[in-house]
């Protein structure tokens, strides 16, 4: 049996039967990666020895009688923007190529705690800025649907491994969609939750008003399960929310009756698509079967998103990344005769193109002369997204629209054009603006098979919403596809 | 229309602490023209009295209580450095 394509909700049952040990499951998922890894190049580091002698101190603590929580010994990817002590994290990045964090970034630690199995660093577009995972100083990700294809971005390696078989469930994080959509592209669950709701502490930060850690799954149940042991308060985290977690698996009931569904117009579009608007409408369909009630709604904002997002996001990251100077960790030239040759050399060689050009275009919105009329107008037209959101969620209790406007491209397609890049981004990342919770789940294949996602939306802080709308599709949609590799 | 020449490229690589062989400051002029040339459209917005968003939430100053609380050893701050001199971080020249 193919154990490494179970999900955690499954492998947990096996293991509370003693149907099958931590060591076989991390094993078997060890045999997966040697062998499609090197087809796929979703990992930057593995940690197979550590893995598995892990997964024996699991085995003792169950035999011994220990709890079996729903993460017990279950095989986790996480992406390598997040901090593991002692583990190298580099972002992806040349800059931090040698970078050893002495802490646990706060959502590592509440893993550790349900005693998780981490199998390795995933990789990803240096400093989670990209769509497509081609922006890595360790190389290109390949969808495992078809590996001349990008699997989305920026977190494209969690998304490749959990559709590969190389992990159970990974973390990524979500800027402007980095996580659903490249769970869009790979056909996995990918969800963002509100912002505030995951800790950041220790999420190498990208742009800090907009950036949410998150899971990717094979199924909403993980999903479910996952949101429970990483939601949380965290002081070490300034923006951490301090509300009361809810058990998020309680929302997983397959039932929408009377569920008030929009379809933002704005993202139906331009640039989407038709096999992608049909899959949308396929969902409707099944929403309206089920007895939710749809409608199209307008969110005129909506049109200045990418706009909003790109100006606040690399203004933010220009500020994050100047942290990045040779001086206290990473990469330093060491050829530079003073300090400030130093710094230019060091950050010259240690960033990669795109890591640049978004320093550069945030450098300009942020200086003087321009700040008005770009950063400080950006955060305006923000709070109009964000009232126009709000606008829509007195009248429904989800949104529905596309995850990404089309299927995963090829490698090499968009790279020299970074704005049709940006684009693939167009309707996740008015998300991230308004700090929204949204999940991505697969509707199913195109003609040519690979996945198509659709998107759910909630307000501030209803998961359950989202959660219940997902679970209830999921189930109507009955996606089962698993790519041939 | 021009927004961004190759002036401003280098001006603003430089208070980045960048710099770019010639051929790619012309590269990145030009694909920062057209990226600034589509965000640009937010002028064209109106936003009133609008007020601009600084969080997303209602969340204000968030502050623990000012008590000493256990942090990194100098050893593993220093775990990390290019180079050390003294417990600290070795530089070159400041000049």
């Amino acid at each position: 049996m193919e154990t490494y394509y179970l999900k955690a909700h499954e492998l947990k049952e096996k293991l509370i039967k003693k149907e099958i040990t931590c060591t076989e499951i991390t094993g078997d998922i060890f045999s997966r990666i040697e062998e499609v890894e090197e087809r796929l190049n979703s990992f930057i580091r593995l940690e197979k020895e550590r893995a598995l002698s892990r997964a024996e101190e699991v085995d003792s603590l169950i035999a011994g009688g220990g709890r079996v929580d729903d993460l017990t010994g279950i095989p986790v990817a996480v992406k390598d923007n997040i901090c593991t002590m002692g583990i190298k994290t580099t972002c992806a990045s040349r800059i931090l190529e040698n970078y050893i964090p002495a802490y646990n970034a706060s959502v590592i630690e509440r893993l550790e705690s349900c005693n998780y199995i981490l199998l390795g660093k995933a990789n990803m577009d240096e400093f989670a800025m990209g769509s497509s995972s081609e922006n890595s100083y360790f190389g290109p990700v390949k969808n495992p649907w078809d590996i001349r294809r990008v699997p989305g971005g920026s977190s494209g390696g969690p998304a490749a491994s959990v559709a590969a078989g190389e992990a159970v469930c990974a973390l990524g994080s979500d800027t402007g969609g980095s996580i659903r959509q490249p769970a869009s592209l790979c056909g996995v669950v990918g969800f963002k939750p509100t912002y505030g709701m995951v800790s950041r502490y220790g999420l190498v930060a990208f742009a800090s008003s907009l950036d949410q850690i998150g899971p990717f799954t094979r199924d909403v149940e993980d999903c479910a399960s996952m949101l429970n042991v990483i939601c949380g308060y965290d002081e070490n985290d300034s923006t951490s929310l301090n509300t009361k977690v809810p058990d998020y698996k309680s929302f997983l009931v397959p039932d929408i009756k009377g569920l008030k569904i929009g379809v933002p117009k704005e993202l139906m579009v331009e640039g989407v698509d038709p096999e992608v608007k049909e899959k949308v409408f396929n969902v409707i369909k099944l929403a309206e079967d089920m007895g939710a009630e749809v409608e199209e709604i307008s969110i005129p904002n909506l049109e200045h998103a990418l706009s909003v997002y790109y100006i606040i996001a690399s203004s933010e990251a220009s500020s994050n990344l100047s942290r990045f100077d040779g001086v206290r960790y990473g990469y330093r030239n060491a050829d530079a005769v003073t300090l400030r040759e130093m710094y230019r050399k060091t950050r010259s060689e240690g960033f990669g193109d795109e890591v640049k050009r978004r320093i550069i275009i945030g450098t300009y919105c942020l200086s003087a002369g321009y700040y008005d009329a770009y950063y400080e107008k950006a955060q305006r037209v923000r709070t109009l997204i964000i009232n126009d959101f709000k606008k829509a969620f007195s009248k429904f209790d989800v949104l529905l629209s596309p995850t990404s406007p089309t299927t995963a491209f090829k490698i090499g397609e968009k790279i020299e054009d970074p704005l049709t890049m940006y684009l693939s981004d167009i309707c996740t990342l008015p998300v991230n603006i308004a700090g929204l919770p949204a999940v991505s789940i697969p509707a199913g294949l195109s003609g040519d098979k690979l996945p198509i996602g659709i998107q759910i939306i909630g307000n501030i802080l209803r998961e359950d919403n989202v959660l219940r709308a997902a679970c209830s599709l999921e189930k109507a949609i009955g996606f089962t596809g698993k790519p041939e590799l | 229309m021009e927004r961004i020449s190759k002036d401003d490229v280098e001006y603003v690589a430089k208070l980045a602490e960048l710099e770019f062989e010639e051929k790619d400051t012309e590269k990145f002029t030009s694909q920062l023209d057209k990226i600034l040339d589509y965000v640009a459209e937010i002028s064209s917005v109106d936003t009133g009295d609008v007020a601009p968003t600084s969080h997303v939430l209602d969340i204000k100053n968030a502050f623990r209580d000012d008590e000493p609380k256990e942090s990194l050893t100098q050893e593993a701050a220093l775990k990390n450095a290019p180079d050390e001199a003294d417990s600290g971080f070795k530089v070159p020249k400041i000049d």
